[in-house]
């Protein structure tokens, strides 16, 4: 049982850092724009399929593939802020939600006609570490290494560069930022672009792990949903936070109940904390 | 111009509607006419006054000249299972392909009769299931049809031939289930799903007889949990223990909660579901270091795409409804007292091999060998009826490279395949290459099944 406990626990808080990355991208956009990103799943499963085609047809290593997930998110991120998102940026929150669903199922649909619904699978298997009764896969403790690293990246860019001030500055307030000469519109893209290239890499991280299709980033999106609302919607850290918590919580949950039940008892939890907290465990931005 | 085409619209509307009524009527007589096939069956005098009747259909064709038969199916070329579904039409093709070549199916009449294939693709999707074979049978005009792959989709599509009289050859599809509902007009070409697993469990107390514990872990799909329920039975009447049994939906990527729930000292861990979820399953097993004498699962195993999962594969047996190295003969035929039917074993591999550059699988043989089931019928009864097939059908007890084929005619399980038996197969490992053989039955093994080794 107490083995059973440890394993469970060691692979949901692995799996929970790439959760928590993935809920970041969402995160640092609802933060600085206060745009509900509906195509925050889709843009997960082009981290995946990038990671995939490089590995299938150029055979390189979907961990250096990375680097050009990052930037292949990076540029969707833009290209997305620009066609889409800028035109409704001041508008209510319906036309952006309406405007990134838009983009959503255009995503899919092109991702249907070319891809077709086929689940994929990244055949690159590194085994796994035993230590006494304990076992973890590499390509999870990889991940999660990976997702720190790329937290650890964002937090230095947004504290410590110039154009990461920016960022801040815009979303603390936007019209204050602007007399102060920060060109909004360029930080607006960038930070749109930034959430995508989190939310890619996510992708990227979860398609070494496990097999996916294009429709596998759908649930990756809720639970963002679910963890950005955990952790405080707005604020990166607490996505990383609530990630924990939601990968602890799918390693618990069914070691004394089926599987089917751990979405009931997330969604329960998201709804709770909607009430109790609204603000999150650490406080909306 | 608005109106013209509204009216028109309408009228079509009207019309449909009208087919749709006439469509839903047809198996009101049909209802009646099964019952009356069966003394039909008794006494074959009684058949006679039917004939002519049934003959006026193919008779003004033949005048025309060239005659084809329909045969629909849907084909899941898409989807999740795609790589099922495409070796089963992969078969169709080439049955249709070598019968056509030979100028068709011989009729009683002499006429020979060409075969036409009219198919879509379900997208492994029920919903569209339903939708395209109603549309086979009334707009496409199929005569008779095939499953599409899987017991749920075939499942879906049973109930749409019943409804408008088509014989249905399933395959592909194993769950018991379908074969419960009443149907007289669904034919399983398939062992059925309780008789998938259970060998596994005999060759566990043969393999190390002091085995007490069975873990199974199975999709939470029809055909997964007809094989596992019916495989738990059987394991508690043996006097095993089933220390885990639970299910997974359907889109699981992520085994680790399950893998984690095995308790230490399993003995065998049995399950799965089908081709994505199988694999995935056992290569977590095998990257997570699971040890267990035996592991069993369902549909990838016997798959030669399961050897790309690599190491993860040694050891692991699987259930296989057929297998290139199957031992089924003419002489075999001949001494069971059945009748032999079709390619030898050897001719049909070779010609799979020829025209796809593959080894068949048993779902690419199970595609040919439901047609085949078709065309022995056909010729028997020497005609196109329905009734005439059905006849033939209910009466079959033949061999063909596939294996036996024999139909439970009785009312609980009217369809059902009685004849036919499961082979299970294991992965080898020989000089770093992945080579599956048949292990069991030990009448049909060509060589001995091993424990799996410590991972």
């Amino acid at each position: 049982m107490v083995h059973q406990l440890i394993n469970s626990l060691t692979d949901g808080f692995l799996l929970g850092f790439v959760y928590g990355l993935a809920a970041m991208g969402l995160s640092l956009i609802w933060g600085v724009m206060s745009v509900i990103n509906l195509a925050h799943g889709p843009v997960i499963t082009v981290g995946m399929l990038t990671t995939y085609l490089l590995f299938v047809h150029l055979g390189l290593n979907p961990y250096l593939a990375l680097v050009v997930v990052a930037g292949v998110g990076l540029v969707l991120g833009l290209v997305i802020y620009i066609t889409a998102v800028h035109r409704v940026i001041s508008a209510p929150h319906l036309s952006s939600l309406l405007a990134t669903f838009a983009v959503n199922m255009i995503i899919l649909g092109i991702f249907n006609a070319v891809f077709g619904g086929d689940q994929n699978n990244i055949d690159y298997s590194l085994g796994s570490l035993s230590i006494d009764f304990l076992n973890v896969t590499y390509s999870r403790l990889l991940a999660a290494l990976g997702a720190v690293a790329v937290t650890v990246f964002l937090y230095l860019y947004l504290y410590f560069t110039r154009t990461g001030k920016s960022i801040r500055a815009v979303a603390n307030n936007r019209e204050a930022a602007e007399l102060m000469g920060i060109p909004s519109t360029r930080v607006l893209a960038l930070s749109f672009g930034l959430g995508s290239l989190l939310a890619a890499v996510a992708g990227s991280l979860i398609s070494t792990i496990f097999p996916f299709t294009i429709f596998s980033g759908g649930p990756y999106e809720l639970k963002s949903f679910v963890i950005c609302v955990l952790g405080g919607l707005g604020n990166p850290l607490g996505a990383l936070l609530g990630g924990l918590i939601l990968g602890l919580m799918e390693g618990l949950i069914p070691i004394w109940m089926p599987t089917s039940w751990v979405p009931v008892v997330e969604f329960g939890l998201f709804v709770f904390v909607l009430v109790v907290k609204p603000t999150g465990l650490l406080g909306a931005k | 111009m608005r109106n013209w085409k509204g009216k028109i619209v309408l009228i079509l509307m009207a019309a449909g509607l009208v087919l749709l009524g006439c469509g839903q009527e047809a198996p009101k007589p049909q209802a009646k006419k099964a019952p009356a096939a069966k003394p039909a069956a008794e006494k074959p005098a009684a058949e006679k006054p039917k004939a002519p009747e049934a003959e006026a259909k193919p008779a003004p064709a033949a005048k025309a000249g060239e005659k084809t038969v329909i045969i629909g199916f849907t084909s899941s070329t898409t989807g999740k299972f795609k790589t099922e579904g495409g070796r089963q039409i992969n078969g169709l093709n080439l049955w249709m392909e070598q019968v056509n070549a030979k100028g068709g199916i011989k009729l009683a009449d002499g006429t020979m009769v060409k075969v036409a294939f009219k198919d879509y693709d379900d997208e492994s999707n029920k919903d569209r299931v339903q939708e395209l074979y109603t549309r086979l049978i009334n707009n496409d005009k199929a005569d008779f049809l095939i499953s599409p792959y899987s017991s749920g989709l075939a499942d879906a599509s049973a109930v749409i031939a019943q409804q408008y009289n088509k014989i249905m050859i399933t395959t592909g599809a194993a769950s018991d289930s379908t074969y419960k509902k009443g149907y007289t007009l669904i034919y399983q070409a398939y062992t059925p799903a309780s008789r998938y697993l259970t060998g596994a469990v005999d060759m566990l107390a043969k393999l190390a007889p002091k085995s007490k514990k069975i873990a199974i872990i199975y999709e939470k799909a029809k055909f997964s949990q007809d094989v596992v329920n019916a495989l738990k039975a059987y394991a508690t009447s043996k006097g095993f223990n089933v220390v885990l049994f639970e299910g997974y939906d359907k889109d699981t990527t992520d085994f680790a909660a399950f893998i984690n729930k095995i308790p230490p000292k399993t003995d065998a861990v049995m399950g799965g579901g089908h081709f994505a979820d199988t694999s995935t399953l056992s290569k977590q097993l095998y990257e997570k270091k699971v040890n267990a004498k035996l592991f069993a699962f369902l549909v990838a195993p016997p798959e030669p795409k399961f050897a790309e999962i690599g190491e993860a594969c040694f050891a692991i047996v699987g259930p296989s409804q057929w297998e290139p190295a199957a031992k089924y003969s003419a002489e075999a035929a001949k001494k069971e007292g059945m009748d032999w039917f079709g390619p030898s074993v050897q001719e049909f591999d070779d010609s799979y091999k020829t025209k796809y550059g593959e080894d068949p699988s048993y779902h690419s043989a199970g595609g040919y060998a439901a047609a085949l089931i078709l065309q022995a019928a056909i010729e028997k009864a020497g005609s196109i009826d329905t009734d005439k097939v059905k006849k033939a059908l209910d009466d079959m007890n033949m061999m063909t490279f596939f294996g036996v084929t024999k139909f439970d005619t009785g009312k609980d399980n009217h369809g059902l395949q009685a004849g036919h038996g499961m082979v299970y197969i294991q992965w080898f490992k020989e000089k770093g290459k992945f080579d599956k053989k048949i292990v069991w039955p030990p009448a049909a093994a060509a060589a001995n099944p091993f424990v799996c080794p410590a991972r």
